[in-house]
């Protein structure tokens, strides 16, 4: 039985983004009907290159032949915020969260997202900060991780990606977010914890800002 | 009738951007059926319809952005049968709107005001107190009012609390007059040009590359003339008209460092292979063709299979579209006694070294002979500037619009180079290649670079 105060996690492991999207659109319905407690889904993707709704062509710097002559695949998509990459040694997150049951402000939903990094990566010492007015997770070397959400009916798709040993030339592809600021990871800022580490760490901080009990829904 | 207004978000949240329509006017739409879309800091958010009917009327055009619970359009219900009912209705559509805008009457300022906690809205929690921005517009609580039109999101009172900005000095652009970031930041950037200078002084020239800032005019007096001017007898200066080549070069020049984002990227390529070829063959080639052979044209057959490999660089802008060309035709910047002309080479991407060698010397000769047709001067998708042949060891050129690129080719020198610790004695040559960054990002640029240097430092000794 569903409880509003749980939420249940799916380490996805590797995913194409089309399969990965048509995952959570299928948990977005079930999530909209109560049918399921909310969601969150932990995944790494093969080298794609995402066009947000708000997406500008000019923040995408290489045609999508060349995407595709260099391995990545490029999709257009549903979320807010402009264009970015995902791939391996990523972490993306896809919170699948009903906000009738947490507050109904959707600003509020994104820098509790925020906090929820910024609180993971404190545990490997690493210090991050918002920057007001560029949505996302910062650091003195760059931006880290990147947010961009899709809203129905107060239920939430789509999330974060955390930069953990991503090889950061595949960015040189876009401007990514439309800024032309750095990007990082954390182990270009030195930090030398495992992807599962840094899950870890990131379901913990996501129960403790969003109140919910963390439920493996592995196996 | 019923409207459909710009919800509420969440409590800190004042506007939203409409982004999609997901219905046309004249569409049916179910009750809760996804009607539109809004967009607000990196959150897009799908609207559903209140009511089932027909969606008669869109009074917000998508990429519009409103403030919560402006009219965004109109649904006749069902019940209200036939649909055009906008048309009944004469003239009412956007008188209604501002209802929910607050009502523009100045509010008193309440000067001084105790900081009130306002931070809380960057928090990941914002406290639930926060006046609702929505009903009574009247006056947000303690804030420090300003007499402004319209309400202010949190991040506007922040900045300008933050940049100690007068807003009542802050025209507005958004919705209603609203002040919004893009405004504050503006206004902060011209609060930072220099201040006029108070004395005769001249103003520090922009830091180098910087292009598009066009400073606001500024009155400087002109340095005061001594009055007594009596010296030589020639005069001290000679004005005379810009001939009309001269003009439009000037012009273009002009139009072209406002339009693009220049950036110039330099290689050093090892031409010996390119070099001992050519110093092999240039005797007989000169005999045998008619015309000398010079490095430019290997430059150009490598560039036009670097351009094969990253078509951006052979592409144009058009608003926020890119054109991609199917031809490669690269201008070549030919001087003249006083001015510059850039012939085309057409599909050169199709010819051989000596075939392009050949077209160079022939656009030279027409240009300085002012025999090139007009179409001989147009359709370029690149260019290639010399400069080399003037002595020249790298050199910024200005980007031949609407290209995105060209690239400048420095003087080939022999120079001591060293090569797995070894002083060797190579043909260097510096290849800059100035693109537009709106574009085209350093590192597409620098492997499209890269890639011509790679064509000419492993030139086949053969190959012509």
């Amino acid at each position: 039985m569903p409880t509003s105060r749980s939420c249940a996690v799916t380490n996805l492991g590797r995913m194409k983004y089309g399969d990965a999207f048509e995952l959570q659109r299928q948990l977005v319905e079930q999530r909209k009907r109560g049918e399921i407690p909310d969601q969150l889904l932990i995944v790494e993707h093969p080298h794609v290159v995402t066009m947000g709704r708000n997406g500008r062509d000019e923040n995408l710097l290489a045609s999508p032949e060349i995407l595709e002559r260099s391995g990545i695949e490029f999709h257009h998509t549903d979320r807010g915020g402009d264009v970015t990459y995902h791939g391996p040694g990523q972490i993306v997150g896809y919170p699948i969260v009903d906000l009738r049951d947490w507050k109904r402000d959707v600003v509020a939903f994104v820098r509790a997202i925020e906090q929820v990094i910024i609180d993971a990566l404190g545990s490997f010492r690493i210090s991050a900060h918002r920057d007001p007015g560029a949505t996302g997770v910062w650091t003195d070397s760059g931006k880290v991780a990147a947010i961009g959400i899709h809203i129905s009916r107060w239920v939430t798709s789509h999330g974060f990606a955390l930069n953990v040993d991503t090889d950061l030339k595949y960015f040189r592809y876009i401007v990514p977010c439309g800024l032309t600021k750095p990007v990082t990871s954390m182990r270009a800022l030195g930090c030398a914890a495992s992807r599962e580490q840094v899950i870890a760490a990131l379901e913990r901080t996501f129960g403790r800002v969003f109140g919910r009990n963390m439920e493996e829904a592995n196996d | 009738m019923i409207d459909v207004v710009m919800p509420q978000m969440g409590e800190s949240i004042v506007e939203g951007t409409l982004t999609k329509w997901l219905k046309k006017a004249g569409d049916h739409v179910e009750r809760d059926e996804p009607l539109f879309e809004i967009s607000t800091d990196k959150v897009d958010t799908e609207i559903p319809s209140p009511v089932a009917g027909t969606l008669s009327e869109i009074m917000v055009e998508e990429g519009k952005t409103v403030g919560i619970n402006t009219i965004v359009g109109r649904i006749s219900d069902g019940a209200n049968g036939a649909a055009p009912a906008a048309s009944s209705q004469p003239a009412a559509p956007l008188a209604q709107a501002p209802q929910v805008q607050a009502p523009q009457a100045p509010v008193p300022q309440v000067q001084a005001a105790p900081e009130p906690p306002r931070e809380q809205a960057r928090q990941p929690q914002p406290a639930p107190p926060q006046p609702k921005p929505t009903e009574e517009p009247a006056a947000p609580v303690a804030t420090v009012v300003e007499e402004t039109a319209g309400p202010l999101s949190p991040l506007v009172r922040k900045m300008a609390r933050e940049s100690n900005i007068d807003l009542s000095k802050v025209k507005g652009t958004g919705a209603g007059g609203r002040i919004t970031k893009q405004d504050l930041e503006s206004s902060l950037a011209s609060a930072a040009q220099p201040a006029p200078p108070p004395a005769p002084q001249r103003p520090a020239p922009p830091p180098s590359g910087q292009v598009a800032t066009i400073p606001a005019p500024v009155d400087v007096p002109p340095p005061a003339r001594p009055e007594s001017y009596v010296r030589g007898e020639a005069p001290a200066t000679r004005i005379e008209s810009m001939s009309v080549m001269r003009q439009k070069i000037a012009e273009h020049m002009v139009f072209s460092k406002r339009t693009s984002a220049h950036v110039t990227t330099v290689h050093k390529v090892d031409m010996t292979r390119v070099a001992k070829l050519r110093e092999r063959i240039k005797t007989p080639f000169q005999s045998q063709y008619g015309f000398g052979l010079t490095f430019l044209p290997f430059v150009l057959r490598a560039a036009t299979a670097a351009l094969r490999q990253y078509p951006i660089l052979n592409a144009s802008i058009d608003g926020t579209n890119i054109v991609y060309h199917r031809d490669v035709n690269i201008g070549i910047a030919v001087a003249l006694e006083n001015g510059l002309i850039v012939p085309v080479i057409r599909n050169a991407d199709e010819k051989n070294v000596v075939g392009l060698q050949r077209s160079i010397a022939d656009l030279a000769a027409r240009a300085r002979s002012r025999q090139l047709r007009p179409d001989e001067v147009q359709a370029g998708t690149f260019s290639v500037t010399n400069f080399g042949s003037f002595g020249s060891v790298f050199a910024t050129p200005v980007i031949n619009q609407p290209q995105v690129a060209i690239l400048g080719v420095g003087t080939v020198d022999k120079e001591p180079v060293v090569i797995e610790d070894a002083i060797a004695i190579r043909s260097m040559c510096y290849l800059a290649l100035t693109f537009d960054h709106r574009l085209i990002d350093g590192a597409l640029a620098d492997q499209f670079t890269a890639k011509v240097k790679n064509i000419l430092e492993n030139w086949a000794e053969e190959v012509m």
